[in-house]
């Protein structure tokens, strides 16, 4: 969906309009060690764009997401967000990125609302009324105003996941990154959550990046997907085209068969 | 060779750690309240151990001192001994050992759990940097508190000698004759003097205790070795500075 004109990124809360943020990955490689979690990714997502980015387990999806937030080092290829490097100190200040970390990373000494609170506090982005009703718009969009004064200790997994998704909203981020936002949540939770990406995506053109296992959740939102394997990006296309997959792996991983004559554990590498 | 790389590398994390945390001494203003509930983790917490600690060695310096200075009728300056060792040496060495076991363990436990379990990452993703709002408020903590501590832990010190020299027989000195040797030799600057290495000693394990809770890489098996190796690296360090510290201020 390459647009003519970039569209705008309009902030929910004060209006204030920007160019939408595109991210561009070229010839990405990551090793730890001998071993390489990322073999030459390129691709780019459009400014406004969800990207739903697929993968099975280790097949480096988190170690993408924090290239692009800049918290791991590439060891070649490069990460540009609206062209400027993500590794770059000053690239956090100009854009707002918001990740909602795959285990949720609240603060544990702090109480969900505080949780919630603290970016725009350090941030000096308004008194404490008008963060109050930040924090709670956000608590309210999942379904969390009666948890605000929990901690994270007290919580359920799905609720945790929710305080995150709720904590990068309120950081009213130009570009969202979620790694595995509905794993651990019931469908309907889930269902919410795909809503509310597309929803941001829809109304302030938020660009978005959903590291995924949930087939409904690609096939309902996504504009493009991507599939890692093996650090590999094995696919790049509309949702549509894996309604019916060509590559046998691609295949294999949305409808593994179960076969007991030849169990896959079998064949597990380590 | 390779112990010497991994100290040069944690001593290049720390002194990098404390650059960071200076840039932003400026927003300790409105940091007021992690200040404070810092102070009073590292001061009002440590205080009671401290009390304990410093009192009985005290008692047993008198002790010690009393029973081999009766052999050259000096027992008369014991309160001399007593005050001048407390306040140039062991008040502040014995206050900077609590603060790195009570205190600093505290400190890596709680960065190195923040770190393991993604919240620093959290925090530098939402372009808060951990220097600021982790490391700096316990920096500025730590300097208040240690010249607190260290005077009280003086004056508890030599009350201990003087109760020993009171009620022990052998020793059997007033509690008058016994403060009044203690101030005949001791100048303001000897105490100045031991005030300033609790400031140093304090300081120096904050920031080492930080570093390498920050520096805390893989699972939570990793944030109990760092808080041993967070301990040991502190009591080797006030040791180690004591003797330079001491001789630049001889
Ligand atoms: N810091 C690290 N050090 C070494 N190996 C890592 C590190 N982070 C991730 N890996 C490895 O990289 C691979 C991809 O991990 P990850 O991106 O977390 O997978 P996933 O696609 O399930 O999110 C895994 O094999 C993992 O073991
Ligand atoms: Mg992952």
């Amino acid at each position: 969906m390459p647009a003519m004109n970039p569209p705008i990124h309009r902030n929910p809360i004060t209006a204030v309009e920007s160019p939408a943020v595109g991210v561009t990955i070229d010839g990405l490689t990551k090793n730890f060690g001998k071993f390489q979690a990322l073999k030459n990714v390129s691709f780019s997502v459009e400014p406004g764009e969800i990207f739903v980015l697929m993968g099975p387990s280790g097949s480096g999806k988190s170690v993408l997401l924090k290239h692009i937030v800049g918290l791991e080092a590439a060891t070649s290829g490069r990460v540009l967000i609206n062209g400027q490097d993500a590794t770059a100190e000053h690239t956090l200040e100009r854009i707002r990125i918001a990740l909602v970390f795959q285990a949720g990373a609240l603060f544990n000494s702090l109480s969900v609302y505080d949780n919630l609170a603290l970016y725009p506090r350090e941030h000096r982005l308004g008194d404490e009324a008008s963060i109050r009703d930040k924090v709670m718009r956000a608590l309210q969009i999942l379904s969390l105003e009666n948890s605000a004064q929990k901690f994270p200790s007290e919580l359920s997994g799905g609720m945790r996941k929710r305080v995150a998704i709720a904590r990068a909203l309120v950081m009213e981020p130009q570009l969202m990154l979620y790694d595995e936002p509905t794993s651990e949540l019931d469908p309907v939770m889930g269902a919410t959550i795909s809503e509310i990406i597309a929803t941001l995506k829809d109304e302030y053109h938020v660009t978005t990046i959903v590291v995924s296992h949930d087939r409904e959740l690609a096939l309902g939102i996504a504009d493009r997907v991507g599939i890692l394997m093996g650090g590999e990006l094995v696919f790049l296309g509309p949702p549509a085209s894996l309604r019916q997959p060509t590559d046998p792996r691609i295949a294999d991983f949305f409808h593994p068969r179960i076969d007991l004559k030849n169990p896959r554990f079998k064949n597990l590498e380590t | 060779m390779k112990q010497l790389t991994h100290f040069l590398e944690g001593f290049g994390s720390a002194v990098q750690l404390l650059f960071q945390s200076a840039r932003y001494v400026g927003t300790l203003p409105r940091q007021r309240a992690r200040f404070i509930d810092q102070c009073y983790v590292i001061g009002y917490t440590t205080l009671p151990i401290v009390a304990i600690l410093c009192f009985f060695m005290g008692s047993v310096l008198a002790l010690q001192s009393g029973y081999s200075m009766e052999n050259f009728g000096a027992k008369q300056f014991i309160g001399s001994l007593v005050g001048l060792s407390f306040a140039r040496e062991l008040g502040p060495v014995i206050v900077a050992i609590l603060v790195a076991g009570r205190v600093g363990s505290a400190i890596t436990a709680e960065l190195a759990s923040m770190k393991v379990y993604q919240e620093v990452d959290a925090l530098v993703t939402m372009n808060i940097p951990p220097a600021r709002i982790l490391v700096l408020p316990r920096l500025a903590a730590v300097l208040v508190m240690m010249p607190v501590l260290a005077i009280i832990g003086n004056l508890i010190g030599w009350f201990g000698g003087a109760v020993v020299c009171k009620y022990v027989e052998s020793i059997a000195i007033e509690p008058e004759a016994y403060f009044s040797a203690l101030r005949r030799y001791m100048k303001f600057q000897d105490v100045g003097t031991g005030l300033m290495k609790a400031e140093i000693f304090g300081f120096v394990v904050v920031l080492i205790c930080c570093s390498i809770g920050l520096n805390t890489r893989g699972g939570p098996r990793e944030i109990g070795a760092s808080v041993t190796k967070a301990v040991v690296v502190s009591l080797i360090s006030i040791l180690v500075l004591d003797y330079f510290v001491t001789k630049a201020l001889m």
